[in-house]
């Protein structure tokens, strides 16, 4: 069934080897400290957008509320950046020193329980995976198991990130409220804010990204990947043939949300807050285009078009402060219309079947390379 | 302008700076007059830097860090929202920004060179603060930056001002708990716009019993705190009938306004902000509360807000501010006619606008008190600048970079207007961290 004999084909390959180039070589070499800051904060967004790539791409299962993923490991990272910040030495201005600034103008006397843990940077990291996977279990076992999917589930996950964000915001003592948790300051006594620590982060979180790039490539290429876009071409027919749907489907939602939680947390390292606004149903939404427009099969157009988006609202915001957002309006109704596929379906179309030629040209034969794989039923 | 100018400028050689700095042409007659009055501080110029003297300072004497100075030209940003939810507030402090920046282009700009500036959308999302303001600093080596409106976006701008060491000039009133030296606060701290609001209501009013209200973050919370703490420990007989928070955006106010129906309070003290305040005001006059019998004291509503409420649901309302656009002073005379002139017959001017005119003239004060742009430099020579041209009348930067200014109580008329019933005699200082109201 399955000729595809190693991890990546030649011509993803050429898509890695090019990513490769383009994070690690020519960005940093090209930006600049600021720029390359604003680049690290894009590819957070990657995270989930890879984790859409598998879940609605190629699992067919919509959701709207990745937000709240990427808020879980957020505020993880912040709680634990937050707490080392507010030493009883830095807070000593404080009616009750050693609790962090906003807990203090809330009027709470004491650190509340569930904050405790987040003095050791090994739960932290253990929450920032488990959290989310916790959670988005409870959502997906409670939505598939009754078989809810399609408009409904991306409904309810919207909701969802509606009432997370409420939540964050009217528990302000606890939480930060809309401000967020902010001033972070160091991580382990190491200053997160400098140049150097900027670099240092930037390609940490590039390895990380290259990390779940491979991760959402193993399972696209397993069974598991193959039974994912059967049954989202096909859903009674996989469950008539044995196989438990619901199961599937909460593996690969789960899976969705460790990557996004993946990404907030490497946002707050890199931005240095986290906040409600990247909780609620816009950013959700908006991880959403990252992915259609790179083209939701594709975990490079992922990356791509996460990068291509951001790059286009902060440069049209900082070239037309006024009408920056209908600029930004007409380049996502255009790549809809003339491009339905995304980047990735450009690239399909009209740059992969060159470079094809290229090879062809040179003599160089190797059957399986020509061959569409990843997704039988495209 | 009764200011004991002259003992001042005996004692303080640093104010016959600021004064011998103004002696150029195209100067308006207040500072002429000013300047006679400075004569006899002729003793301090012989304090004087020398570079004092010259027209134009040279670029390398007042940049030494690498801003973006040129011989002609100086940069600063705008950094507000003008898209997303905040922009209908913060479009008013966008323009009233841009005014001052033109006038003071037209009078000569700052040490000579003239103000450009460079404006980014801060589009309602604090991140995007954040991002923008970084760029501003590092990018355009923004000399100074006017900006931010919400506390969010100013606590998600703090750091990076901080950290790249550069200067905020903050338009809005907030709830205090902040000093920086990378910020000056031109819009009042919370116990400014509340301790002598709440004093008037008690002697004038002889109100004994406070309803507060608020929306569900963290100004009104602070806000009503200091004002419970006043009305508990400070005020006779006091105390608060019941307090009350709503979240963002939230527009069913029916069942607080039966509580305030059975408990009758003497006031109903309202820190209710954006659009909430229109569902809030309309419910108030359908359950039949009338505002004229009624006392309602309110922080929160300027002119732009009663815009949209509509002045016929609030006449009669009280609120605390420092600044009304119907403020009758020579300042505020010409301020209204050229602000109008650059933004259209009938926009209005409410409090934090006219705020946010202050920043760029205040900065053009310190820098040419300190005779240089560096940012440590304007932190430093920022205390004791004052500024006689402000609409709202006199105003002077505090040591903790927040302005002393006058609270004022106006009321609400029916054409969206407040009218001016009260205002404190003296300056408020003003006490971001205020002892006993913690």
């Amino acid at each position: 069934m399955i000729t595809n004999s190693r991890f990546f084909n030649r011509s993803e390959l050429v898509g890695l080897i090019s990513l490769v180039l383009l994070l690690v070589v020519i960005l940093p070499l090209t930006l600049d400290i600021f720029r390359l800051n604003l680049v690290a904060k894009y590819l957070t967004y990657a995270f989930v957008a890879i984790g859409l790539v598998l879940c609605w791409g190629y699992g067919g299962i919509l959701s709207l509320g990745q937000g709240v993923f990427f808020g879980l490991g957020g505020y993880a990272m912040a709680m634990f950046l937050k707490l080392e910040a507010s030493s009883a030495a830095n807070t000593k201005i404080q009616s009750t020193p050693g609790i962090p600034d906003f807990m203090d103008w809330n009027q709470l006397t004491q650190l509340p329980f569930f904050w405790k843990p987040f003095h050791s940077l090994p739960f932290t990291f253990l929450a920032i995976v488990l959290a989310p996977a916790f959670f988005s279990f409870i959502i997906g076992a409670a939505m598939f198991k009754r078989r809810v999917g399609g408009v409904y589930f991306a409904i309810i996950t919207q909701a969802i990130a509606a009432i997370l964000t409420i939540l964050i915001v009217g528990q302000q003592g606890y939480t930060g409220g809309i401000n967020g948790i902010t001033d972070l300051r160091t991580l382990l006594d190491w200053d997160i804010r400098t140049d150097h620590a900027k670099y240092v982060l930037y390609f940490v979180e590039v390895a990380f990204l290259f990390g779940a790039v491979v991760v959402a490539q193993f399972i696209r290429l397993t069974k598991l990947g193959r039974i994912l876009v059967a049954m989202r071409e096909q859903e009674d027919r996989v469950r008539f043939s044995g196989y438990s749907v619901a199961n599937f489907k909460i593996f690969a939602f789960c899976a969705a949300a460790v990557f996004a939680a993946i990404g907030g947390a490497m946002f707050t390292l890199n931005v240095g807050f986290m906040s409600p606004s990247f909780v609620g149903i816009v950013p959700s939404i908006e991880m959403v285009i990252y992915t259609a427009v790179g083209g939701r099969l594709s975990i490079f157009g992922a990356v791509y078009g996460t990068l291509l988006v951001n790059f286009a609202k902060t440069s049209l915001s900082e070239t037309f402060p006024q009408l920056w957002l209908f600029g930004l309006g007409a380049l996502f109704i255009a790549v809809v219309l003339a491009f339905p596929s995304g980047l990735a379906g450009i690239w399909a179309d009209n740059i992969q079947p060159r470079i094809d030629r290229l090879f062809a040209s040179r003599g160089e034969k190797s059957g399986n390379g020509l061959i569409a794989d990843g997704a039988p039923a495209e | 302008m009764s200011h004991p100018r002259l003992t001042n400028a005996y004692l303080e050689p640093l104010d016959g700076v600021l004064m011998s700095d103004e002696i150029k042409p195209g100067l308006k007659s207040p500072f002429r007059r000013k300047l006679l009055q400075g004569m006899v501080a002729l003793p301090a110029i012989s304090l004087l830097p020398r570079g004092a003297f010259a027209d134009v300072p040279a670029t390398s004497a007042v940049n030494t860090t690498g801003l973006a100075v040129t011989d002609t030209e100086v940069t600063v940003g705008i950094l507000h929202s003008v898209t997303g939810t905040m922009a209908i507030s913060e479009t008013g402090s966008v323009e009233a920004e841009k005014l001052a920046i033109e006038q003071i282009n037209a009078e000569g700009g700052v040490l000579g060179r003239k103000i450009k500036f460079v404006q980014e959308d801060g589009a309602s999302d604090w991140p995007t603060f954040a991002e923008k303001a970084k760029k501003l600093l590092v990018n355009d080596k923004c000399a100074a930056v006017m900006g931010c409106w919400t506390s969010a976006s100013r606590k998600a701008v703090l750091p990076v001002f901080e950290q790249y060491n550069g200067m905020l000039y903050y338009p809005t009133f907030y709830e205090g708990l902040e000093q920086s030296k990378n910020v000056i606060y031109t819009g009042q701290e919370a116990t400014q716009q509340i301790i002598a609001g709440l004093d008037w209501v008690n002697k004038t009013k002889g109100a004994k019993t406070f309803y507060l209200l608020g929306s569900d973050y963290i100004w009104p919370r602070t806000s009503n705190k200091i004002a419970r703490k006043h009305i508990e420990n400070h005020l006779q007989g006091c105390k608060v009938a019941g307090e009350e928070y709503f979240p963002l955006g939230s527009t069913q106010f029916n069942s607080v306004i039966n509580k305030i129906k059975l408990t009758k309070p003497d006031v109903i003290y309202a820190i209710i902000v954006g659009g909430s305040n229109v569902a809030f005001y309309k419910q108030l006059k359908a359950a039949g509360i009338d505002l004229s019998k009624q006392t309602l004291l309110t922080i929160s509503v300027t002119e732009d807000e009663i815009d949209g409420i509509g002045g016929e649901n609030i006449a009669g309302a009280y609120a605390c501010m420092k600044y009304f656009q119907s403020l009758d002073n020579p300042n505020n005379k010409t301020f209204v006619p050229a602000f109008k002139k650059m933004w259209g017959e009938k926009t209005v001017i409410g409090d934090v606008t006219q705020a946010a005119y202050l920043g760029p003239w205040l900065w053009k004060l310190t820098a040419e008190k300190a005779q240089s742009f560096d940012i440590d430099k304007i932190a430093a020579a920022s205390p004791g600048v004052e500024f006689k041209g402000a609409p709202e009348g006199y105003v002077r930067i505090h040591e903790n970079h927040h302005l002393w200014s006058k609270t004022r109580v106006g009321r609400a008329k029916a054409d969206g207007q407040y009218e001016l019933i009260y205002e404190t005699a003296d300056l408020v200082e003003p006490d971001p961290f205020p002892k006993g109201y913690q």
